[in-house]
Order: C-alpha cells, then structure tokens, then sequence
C-alpha cells in the first residue's frame, strides 16, 4: 500500500480508537438526544409530579364551570378543581405542594371576571400565562355576552389580519423560505464553526505531539513531509466525517420520530431543504475544513512542546470565530456590502458565502466564484504551508513566534 | 557501490554546516563517525537521508541519489530517541516498517524475532511510554533495523544505555554488518567506534579533520602513550624531552610522548630509581586523537 495511504489510515483508526475521542462522541450524542427530546423529558418528570391541579375558589359561584369548559377545550395538560375550603386553607395547600397554585375568581365593578392566581413564586409563568389564557378567553364570551355580539361578530373581532409580505426580486425567497433557510443556515454554520475549530485543533495537536515526541524525524525520513502532512490532514478529515455522521444521523432521526419536535422541524425546515443549500453546506464545509487544517498543520509544525499549541492556533482560532460572528450578524442582514466583501476573503467565505448563497438568491456565478477563491488560497498555503512545515519538523527549541516561519524556510531553501 | 559523499556543503543561510565533506563508505562496512556537539554530524546525517536538501555536491547510494524511493533501504536511528508515547509497541513499529515499505505480516515476524532478542518478548502489547527509558531505546532501535535496511544509520546508538544492554546492542549491530549491512554510526564515545570500525571520520566544524582507517590515523597520529606503574614518585618526568603529557594515576603515571624513540630513553631514565611494576608503550587511543584534533574537551 502507498505509504500515503498508510499514514492517512493509521491516522484515522488511532484516533478513532482513542478514549477521548468515544466518550466526546457518546457525551455529544447524548447531549443532542437529550436536546430534541427536551420536551418529553420535561413531561416525564412532570408526570411523576403529580401536582400541577390547580385549585379554584370561585367567589361568584357561576363562573368556575365556563372557566373550567374553558380549561377543557383550550389546555388539555390543566387540571382544576373547585375548592371550597376557603382562602387560607388552600394557599397552605399550595405551600405544601398539594396544589400548582391557587385561582381566585371574581367579578370586578362592570361584572366581568376578575382573577388572582397565587403560586410559591413567580417563576412558573407558564402556568399562570395558560391560566390567563383560560380567564381571558372567558372574559371575552362574557364581555361580548354583555354588548349582545354574535359568536359570529366575536369570531369575526378576534381574527388576524392577514398580512403578507412579498418580495419583488424575481428569484427572491419568501418569507417562509427564508425562516427556513435562516434555521437551517444557522444551524450549518454552528456545524461549520465547531468542526473547524474542533478539527483544525485535532491536527495541529497531532503534528505537534509527533514533533514533541521526536517520531516526526523517523516520519519524514521515510516519506515526504508534504505526503504526511496530506495525509495527516485526510485523516482527520476522515475522523471528522465520521463523528459527524454519526451525530447527524442520531439528530435527524431523533428529531423526526418525536412529535414535539414539530415546531422546530418547521423552523429547521427538515422538510423542504433546498437541496442547493445541502451541496453548497457540503462544499463549503470540506473547503473550509482543508484551509483551515493546513494552516494548524503548519502552524502546528512550528511548535516544539504542546503546551504551545494553543498560542500558536490563536490567531487562526480568532479568525474562525470573527467568520463565525460576522456570518450571525449577517443573518439578519444578509444582503449588506460589508458582508458581500468580506465573503470573498478566503478565511470568512466558507462561512460567509455559505450564509449568503442559503439565504440569498445569488447568481451562481458568485458561490463559485467563493469556491474558486478558497480552492487557491488552498493551494496557495498548501503549497507554503507544506514547505513551512519541512523546515518547521526539524525545528526545536522555544518556538512560538512567527518568526519561526522565515526560520523555517530557510532550513528548506538549498542555501 | 557504496555510499559516497561528494564535496558535499551545507549552508543555512550564511552559516556553514557541512563545508566541502567527501567520504566514500564502502559497502559491508561499519563507518564511525565522530564529532563534538554542532560538528555537522546530524546535519551531514538528514542530507544522507534526504530530509535536509543539499546546498552543493552529490550523496549518491549505490550510484543512485538518495530520495524517498530508496528509503525503504535506509535505517536510521535519530539522536534524538522518538516514539509515540501512547501506541502500542507493536502498532507503532509495523506502522514505521510499512512506511518504509515492509509488508505487515513480515514486519510483526521480524518484530517478534527483536523482541525475542533483546529478551523483551512481553512488551509487544505495551505502550511505549510504561517501558523504561532503556527499553524504549531498544523500541527505537528495532525500529531503525526492522525493514532489513541495507544502509543503517545510527546516530548515538548507545548512549543512555546501561553496559549489559549496549553489549547486546553492539552484538546487534556487528550481527547486522556481518549480515551484508552497511552501517554508519556516530558517537561521543570513543571505545565503540574504536571497539567496532575499520574506518572513520572526525568531524570539527563542518570539517573532517581526520579520514581513513583506524590503523593508519593511529599510526600517522606519532604520538605514542606510555603507562608507567612504580612505587616512586614520576611527576618530574614532565620536563623530559619528548613528553607532551603527564598524567597522574593511583599505580603511577600515563604519559603521552612524541614518538617511540621516547619511551627508550624514559625507560632507561627510571630504571634504577625504584620497583617498576609496569612499563608499557601503547598505541595512541582514538579519545587522544579526538581531543588533539577537535581541540575542545569532551563531556
């Protein structure tokens, strides 16, 4: 087997098979689970609960049976009850979590519902907003009662308007479209963030570690170090593919079995993914990853103890949070010259011309035009990087400046 | 055939490494190589093995330039001892032998036989870093010889190792040249290369400052030592003419002398004055030869 291949394999299982890397993989599969099934969990400890009846002292005696219909066909989850022990009696009954909370009714001066609702504190505004809902809704029938008003005519009152906003641009993306886009979007951008920073970190970790432990020289007397760094680079990117295929996949499914999720499916837009916006995610995210894992490659070759690593990728960790930044204030604004510009600088376009082009009805003349920029700046530092780093491998000593770099080359260069 | 160094110079960027260096080895041989700190040893050594780019002249193996294509036939054991601390004995070495071209199988075989060598049978399953330091030199060492390299290069095989382990490493290596390897090793101490090369270089800035064989440096070197056991005080014999050193010891004294002729004269000066226990005319030792010649103390 090519030697490249070699080293890109024993890369990947070694990773793959470390301890570190299986329980962050479990630790976050876990962590995604447990988010998109938030809710169940929430209900699950609820049910065990047992107190969320909420009594009613109904001082009019006429209204607890329409605010307990009431109750029935708005929120399903609210149980009530008609409590006759008087005041004091249920508030320590609410002390003592028998009840959620306590729900006075009453008629104020124009002989519509009034109500007190008490609870241990203020922070469950859940409840008490649902309650008030319920209460509301009341009011509105009796209120409506009162001034002789159809359900038709009250109906007709509580309707919202319809409102609805189009864009002129032919291609534009509409509202709906673009929520949609703007989750989904938000959502890849996370994913492109993270594995760059993650991932980037890996390599210049992995190169820093051959280097400290002195492997790296037997490394490159045996293969090119532009082979190895490649294949170093493939590796990982292996590695990456990998958790990250395995957290998607857990994510989609647990997302799409759960009814609750419902909502967000909507806001994620799981349903109706322009399957444009996939490919540029994909392209963007392996370019992305590529510029950025030379560059900790290289940056990673200058360093000669681990604990220097993290002063060395800095800057370049800085860079990606900046992109990350300026993607997010972009989200609401997309179509702003600053962003267009700063989307064709090499270390922000992954991010942002991925941002404007799931956004954006781009001409496709620009995301590649974005592609075409990252793929030479690619080569470009592939190309510096690869003999920064054969001169950087044979560097020891304190080496955490830039300087390094022209040190470096010079250990390349014939002369 | 052999290994051949051709005016070779290495320049980083006005400072000089290796300046002008032409050695031819032989094939078959073990070639010593010798040098105080920053002589150019590890430098002349990444030029053999392609790592570092020649400024000027030819380092051809077997009439061929050295490259990655023939590293499968070159091992090489850096200064500088280097594993991955956190694999397993046995994955990190097959993987550096697949590298340098070596089919598993094979590698794990041959790993095994090592192993079984040096007496370590038991360390396949363990990671590099809970062996001791001198066990994990042996690691380092298999490496360099486990793809059957036709050139082996050593650089400072033997330091750090305790005396039964540098025995059988030494055992190792003359094993390995009477296999048909050719070796090249360098090392601060002088008795291993005196011990086990026909031929060597020293190297003093960049420079070789002596070339050939061991017989003939020795012999061109005319400084002769002689050991002197008495009863009776020696240290007068400073002054005598012809003696370039004199050393103390507990039996007596070790002297160096210009030439043979010297040591009739001082033998006929001390006999009479005392008991003389020993009196004896050596060859010069490389160690005197190195400290003439590179002028700078050892540590």
């Amino acid at each position: 087997m090519n030697s490249f291949w070699i080293i890109l394999f024993h890369t990947y299982w070694t990773k793959v098979k470390t301890k570190s890397f299986i329980i962050t993989t479990i630790i976050t599969l876990l962590l995604i689970l447990g988010l998109t099934n938030i809710q169940s969990i929430f209900e699950m400890f609820d049910d065990e609960d047992g107190a969320d009846k909420i009594a009613v002292i109904d001082k009019t005696n006429e209204l607890y049976q329409s605010v307990a219909a009431m109750s029935e066909s708005i929120q399903e989850g609210m149980e009530l009850e008609h409590y006759v022990d008087g005041e004091s009696q249920a508030k320590k009954k609410v002390e003592d979590d028998s009840y959620q909370g306590l729900l006075i009714l009453d008629y104020d001066n124009e002989n519509l519902p009034q109500a007190s609702y008490y609870s241990m504190d203020i922070t469950d505004s859940a409840t008490a907003t649902s309650v008030e809902t319920i209460v509301q809704a009341v009011k509105s029938q009796l209120a409506a009662a009162q001034l002789n008003l159809s359900g038709e005519q009250l109906e007709k009152l509580n309707e919202p308007v319809p409102f609805e906003h189009f864009a002129l641009e032919k291609n534009a993306k509409t509202e709906e479209e673009l929520n949609q886009a703007r989750g989904l979007v938000y959502v890849l951008l996370f994913l492109i963030y993270f594995a760059v920073i993650l991932y980037a970190n890996m390599i210049a970790m992995e190169v820093a570690t051959e280097k400290s432990s002195r492997v790296m020289e037997i490394l490159i007397s045996s293969v090119s170090p532009i082979k190895h760094m490649f294949a170093k680079i493939l590796g990982i990117g292996l590695v990456s593919i990998t958790q990250l295929a395995i957290l998607l996949v857990a994510g989609y499914f647990s997302v799409t079995n759960n009814d609750n999720m419902s909502t967000l499916d909507g806001f994620l837009g799981f349903s109706g993914i322009p399957a444009a916006t996939i490919v540029y995610a994909v392209v963007f995210f392996v370019l992305g990853y590529f510029l950025y894992a030379t560059l900790a490659a290289f940056l990673g070759s200058l360093v000669s103890r681990i604990e220097d690593v993290q002063q060395m990728i800095t800057p370049m960790t800085l860079m990606v949070v900046a992109g990350f930044m300026i993607a997010m204030f972009g989200l609401n604004n997309p179509d702003t010259t600053f962003i267009t510009i700063t989307s064709y600088i090499p270390f922000f376009t992954p991010m942002l011309m991925f941002m404007r082009a799931g956004m954006l009805s781009l001409p496709v003349w620009e995301p590649i035009l974005g592609m075409g920029v990252l793929a030479a700046s690619i080569i470009i530092l592939a190309v510096f990087g690869g003999r920064v780093y054969k001169g950087g491998v044979l560097m020891y000593g304190k080496s955490n400046s830039f300087k390094d770099i022209k040190k470096a080359l010079q250990l390349t260069k014939k002369e | 055939m052999a290994l051949e160094i051709k005016n070779v110079t290495k320049r980083f960027g006005s400072f000089v490494a290796v300046d002008n260096v032409s050695l031819s080895i032989p094939e078959n041989e073990m070639f010593g190589f010798l040098g105080g700190n920053g002589a150019g040893k590890t430098t002349t050594f990444r030029m053999l093995l392609g790592i570092l780019d020649i400024s000027e002249g030819e380092i051809t193996w077997n009439g061929q330039g050295i490259n990655y294509s023939t590293s499968p036939e070159i091992g090489y054991l850096p200064e500088e001892r280097g594993l991955y601390p956190k694999l397993k004995v046995k994955d990190q070495l097959v993987y550096l032998a697949r590298l340098r071209g070596m089919d598993k199988k094979e590698a794990l075989t041959e790993l095994k036989y090592w192993l079984e060598r040096f007496k370590i049978p038991d360390y396949l399953e363990k990671k590099v870093e809970e062996l001791s330091k001198g066990n994990q030199q042996k690691i380092q060492f298999i490496s360099a010889v486990l793809h059957k390299p036709k050139l082996l290069i050593l650089d400072e095989p033997f330091s750090g190792l305790d005396p039964v382990n540098v025995e059988q490493l030494k055992s190792a290596v003359i094993d390995l040249k009477n296999s048909g390897t050719t070796i090249v090793f360098s090392s601060h101490r002088m008795e291993h290369v005196e011990e086990m090369c026909e031929n060597l270089c020293i190297m003093h800035k960049g420079k070789p400052v002596v070339h050939g064989g061991l017989k003939e440096i020795k012999r061109s070197f005319g400084k002769k030592n002689v050991t002197i056991h008495a009863d009776f005080d020696l240290t007068y014999l400073i002054k005598f003419p012809g003696v370039v050193k004199l050393k103390q010891t507990t039996e007596g004294a070790a002297l160096q002398i210009e030439g043979e002729e010297i040591a009739e004269n001082i033998l006929k000066d001390i006999v009479g004055r005392g008991f003389i226990r020993k009196f004896a005319l050596e060859e010069p030792t490389l160690n005197d030869i190195f400290i003439e010649k590179v002028g700078a103390s050892l540590e």
